[in-house]
């Protein structure tokens, strides 16, 4: 007869660890996404030291409307051309690959708390909470979200952080509907039942329980809004009402150029407009990856 | 009489990372169905008796092949046949019943449609006798009101009923072979008896020949004459059902029906200690010997040989030895049915 | 004989059943549970069997307060337990505890493990943080895992081991009472004997009654004192487990042990005298709700429903035939 001390059982592996993939975490990791971001990000971050120029000063002794260097008429000095101003394209996207990837992620970063607070509340308590939150939900839904974001702008001032605010403020019920379901079906799993029966109260089964396991899919959910909101300030910017002049940004370059494409000045319309669609491209995709990432491993092998 | 299934030596690996990583899911297994034979496949999670019902039917998930041994049936080897000549036997001359019968049953079509498809395909009957056919087969899995119930749904049965119809539709090509994986699980206990004394009398009937894949060896000792005990990809032991439960070769073997509770008995039950093995890291010589109470030094280095007790009956380890005395009329078993 | 640990009296739960959204209207009770007495003693498990519908989840759903019962009482130490409140009902929670089937739903995904187990302790004490770490590493050792598991995260054990992090946490608060609720059901063959010797050597060693349910009548009368048999929300018969086994009196329990599965393949056993499946809840038979089913029904059966009466010390059957 074996004997069922502790020892035996633990011994034969009770720990049943099994070697971590160390190696397998690190395949399929989305290297095209990536090779897009971290350069945007690392430009971005140390903007100040990799800008040529000021971008909010014309360059000395550039004419406006330079062509970039490898055109006829371009000048090696200022790689991407002048605008309007005067000023170096190649900083003043430099510069605004900041202002897109700031309000890029404190919008999401925004939004996705609102959402994913009230998503929870609504998944969780149920009842009128549920209700209350829904019905807010829907009517924000039902409002033309950049028509919204105009209004709101107008009514704010023209200013980078009232942006993140107000995209905040637009893009949170994305989030509230996907978490609440979500939360509707963690609600039934029995770790939760569990903690109820413990006696856990609810803010605490929210905090411990709930929260750490809708992040998965906040964090997917947040990488597929970083692109829609990028394009949101950048379509506020375009109209005017997003981030001020001189301060660069790519949407308010995109108008800058407007109304000289058509007589052949691409360079100050197709090159922020190359960033932005690199951007969200990247984003997007990175999304998608984790998603498909983190998905598997939510189900038990 | 020639069996009517032949495994030998079959090898079914999944493979994945491109390669880097192996899973020997079935390694080296071999038996054999006679006509009219029940057969167990018992083991637990990991222990590759689903894998092998699958590589017999040809229905791998990606990732798993079988790269190597034989799978005879009725003069072919099915190891080596195409999807569509194994489209051909599924069906007909192998039918296979699985353990949730609502995920056997598409929801969508009627019943009549789904106990017909096997009959019109593989036997092509058509029309009024199609329909006689299917008023049969539902009479003999004991459907009460068949006509009427041929033009209901499956969400409209219990899950009893459900798991008879499965059967139907098993029974519907004129199977030789019935595979059926765990199909009882997920049914109540008196259901559970209700349906296995329907199959007892089904294979009684027609003579077809069934393997059970099952955890549960008190399926076993009320179903089969066969019995195949696997453990990490292997066989550890085969045999008649009566010679392996009165005298286990193997350790293994011996746990599974020491843990066995008896009904009315107190006695504390006997606990293999550890659990079944991550097939990805298995340890060396022997699969089972870190959970072995009868470990030798020997059994840490080489994996067993495969043991003759008698007959048909053989153990892979080394402390198994041939017992004389037991002949082959234990061992007989193409007429044995009932008990 | 101490006082029981848990009477449940006339519990019943009947559960509306609705059609239309605007206005609701009521068509009729699902009868979950009609009517169950029972009592469970400090130190001893009571096994309650039966098939789907007979109510045994909703019973254990009542006793752990996730549902209030449509009439009769359950009584803790003597206590009604819908009555408690704030410290009492806290008091409740901390002394009665479950174990349930899935061990991979039961554990919070992302908690670690140490943390999981620790949780009831920092719901009811004020235990400081090396206080619950040595309280959580007691309790690891009572279900035979090490110490240092309590860093690792659910994911890397397996099923046997996660029933037994569920056990350590359902024990870590001084529990009196567990609720198992087909605690072996999912796991392995040969994982299910070794949990199976350990909630029996827990019991033993620390006091702690069980209610363990089941479906597999060799299992839930391997490790019970006393059994239950549950049908369509009532209990039909309730013996000590040996006389149980050796003098089932009910026909429903009868055919419960024909059904069982033989422990070997010489073991005689008489072909099954019912038929058919249980009925539905919605609308259970008149009289004895057995009576379509049972091979001993009688004029009577169909009638009226049967008392439950004591027909030898410790074994009450609600039949007509006695």
């Amino acid at each position: 007869m074996v004997s069922l001390s502790p020892q035996t059982s633990t011994a034969a592996g009770a720990i049943g660890r099994r070697p971590i993939d160390w190696l397998g975490q690190f395949r399929g990791l989305p290297l095209l996404p990536l090779l897009i971001l971290v350069p945007f990000v690392l430009v971005a971050a140390f903007a100040d030291y990799i800008a040529p120029y000021d971008p909010t000063e014309p360059v000395a002794g550039m004419k406006i409307f330079t062509p970039p260097a490898w055109m006829q008429g371009g000048d090696i000095r200022v790689l991407l051309g002048t605008d309007f101003q005067g000023r170096d394209i190649l900083s003043r996207l430099i510069f605004g690959a900041r202002v897109s990837l700031i309000v890029g992620v404190t919008g999401t970063v925004v939004a996705g708390s609102i959402g994913t607070l009230l998503g929870v509340l609504a998944g969780y308590l149920g009842g009128w909470v549920d209700q209350v939150v829904m019905r807010v939900t829907d009517a924000w839904l039902a409002l033309p979200a950049l028509v919204f974001a105009i209004f709101l702008a107008t009514m704010l001032g023209p200013s980078m952080w009232n942006i993140v605010i107000i995209l905040g403020a637009v893009y949170w019920t994305r989030y509230a509907r996907v978490i609440r379901g979500e939360v509707l079906s963690l609600r039934e799993r029995e770790f939760v039942k569990l903690a109820e029966i413990a006696g856990a109260s609810r803010a605490r089964v929210i905090r411990r329980h709930i929260i750490p396991n809708v992040l998965n899919t906040g964090m997917v959910l947040a990488s597929l809004t970083i692109g829609v909101v990028i394009i949101a300030e950048a379509s506020l910017s375009f109209l005017g009402v997003g981030v001020p002049p001189p301060q660069p940004a790519w949407g308010s370059m995109l108008a800058e150029g407007r109304s000289t494409l058509m007589v052949g000045m691409w360079w100050l319309t197709i090159l922020p407009g190359f960033c932005i669609m690199l951007v969200v491209l990247a984003t997007q995709l990175l999304g998608d990856w984790l998603r498909i990432r983190l998905d598997p491993q939510l189900r038990n092998l | 009489m020639p069996p009517l299934l032949q495994v030998t030596s079959l090898e079914t690996h999944y493979v994945s990372f491109g390669g880097a990583r192996v899973i020997k899911a079935v390694d080296d297994v071999s038996f054999t169905v006679n006509e009219g034979e029940t057969l167990g496949i018992v083991g637990e999670s990991g222990c590759g008796k689903t894998t092998t019902c699958l590589s017999i039917v040809g229905l791998l998930p990606p990732g798993a092949r079988i790269v190597g041994g034989q799978i005879e049936f009725a003069g072919k080897d099915l190891a080596q046949l195409r999807q569509s000549e194994m489209r051909r036997i599924r069906g007909a001359q192998i039918a296979m019943i699985l353990q949730d019968p609502m995920a056997s049953l598409n929801p969508l079509f009627s019943i009549y449609t789904q106990v017909a498809e096997p009959a019109y395909y593989h036997q092509s009957i058509r029309g009024r006798s199609l329909r006689q056919r299917v008023r049969q087969l539902l009479d003999a899995v004991r459907i009460p009101s068949p006509t009427q119930r041929m033009r209901e749904y499956p969400h409209q049965m219990s899950g009893g009923m459900r798991q008879r119809i499965v059967g139907a539709i098993a029974l519907a090509g004129g199977p030789r072979l019935i595979i059926a994986d765990e199909p009882t699980t997920n049914l109540d206990v008196t259901i559970q008896a209700q349906y296995l004394d329907l199959l007892k009398e089904l294979q009684q009937e027609t003579g077809v020949a069934v393997i059970f894949v099952t955890h549960n060896l008190g399926i076993v000792a009320r179903m089969c004459v066969k019995l195949a005990v696997m453990y990490a990809g292997k066989i550890v032991e085969a045999g008649a059902v009566r010679d392996l439960f009165n005298s286990p070769q193997h350790p293994y073997t011996k746990g599974l029906l020491g843990s066995m509770p008896k009904l009315g008995s107190k006695e504390p039950l006997f606990a293999i200690p550890g659990h079944p093995p991550d097939l990805a890291t298995l340890p060396s010589g022997c699969a089972f010997h870190p959970r072995c109470a009868e470990a030798m030094a020997r059994c840490t280095l080489e994996e067993p040989d495969e043991v003759r007790v008698g007959g048909d009956w053989r153990a892979r380890c080394w402390r198994a030895e041939p017992q004389h005395g037991q002949s082959a009329k234990d061992v007989d078993v193409a007429a044995a049915v009932g008990s | 004989m101490s006082p029981p640990l848990l009477e449940v009296e006339g519990l019943t739960k009947h559960f509306p059943v609705t059609i239309a959204l605007f206005p609701r209207r009521k068509i009729g009770w699902v009868k979950a549970v009609d009517g169950v007495d029972f009592a469970v003693y400090p130190g001893e498990t009571l096994g309650v069997i039966g098939e789907s519908g007979c109510g045994k989840t909703t019973t254990s759903k009542l006793i752990l307060l996730q549902e209030a019962p449509t009439g009769g009482a359950i009584r803790f130490d003597g206590k009604d337990i819908a009555a408690l409140a704030g410290p009492e009902l806290m008091r409740y929670r901390r002394e009665v505890q479950v174990v349930f089937q899935d061990p991979y739903s039961s554990l919070s995904p992302r908690m670690r493990v140490g943390e999981i187990i620790a949780e009831p302790l920092q719901i009811h004490t004020a235990l400081s943080r090396a206080d619950q770490q040595e309280r959580v590493a007691e309790v690891l050792d009572l279900v035979g895992l090490r110490p240092e598991v309590a860093t690792l995260f659910p994911h890397e054990f397996s099923g046997g081991q996660r029933q037994r992090i569920a056990i350590a946490r359902a024990l870590v608060t001084n529990t009196r009472l567990i609720v198992l609720d087909e605690p072996v059901s999912a796991l392995d063959v040969s994982i299910r004997a070794q949990i199976m010797n350990q909630l029996e050597e827990l019991q033993s060693r620390l006091g702690v009654s069980y209610i363990f349910i089941g479906h597999d009548l060799a299992t839930v009368a391997h490790i019970s004192h006393r059994i239950a048999v549950m049908y369509l929300g009532q209990i039909v018969e309730m013996a000590d487990a040996i006389e149980l086994c050796a003098k089932p009196l009910h026909p429903y329990t009868q055919a419960l042990f024909t059904a069982a599965l033989p422990a070997h393949p010489d073991d005689k056993r008489e072909k099954l005298a019912i038929s058919g499946e249980v009925p539905s809840a919605l609308s259970p038979p008149s009289g004895c709700r057995f009576h379509p089913r049972c091979p001993k029904v009688m004029p009577r059966c169909t009638a009226e429903p049967p008392a439950r009466r004591e027909v030898a010390p410790g074994h009450i059957v609600a039949c007509h035939l006695y």
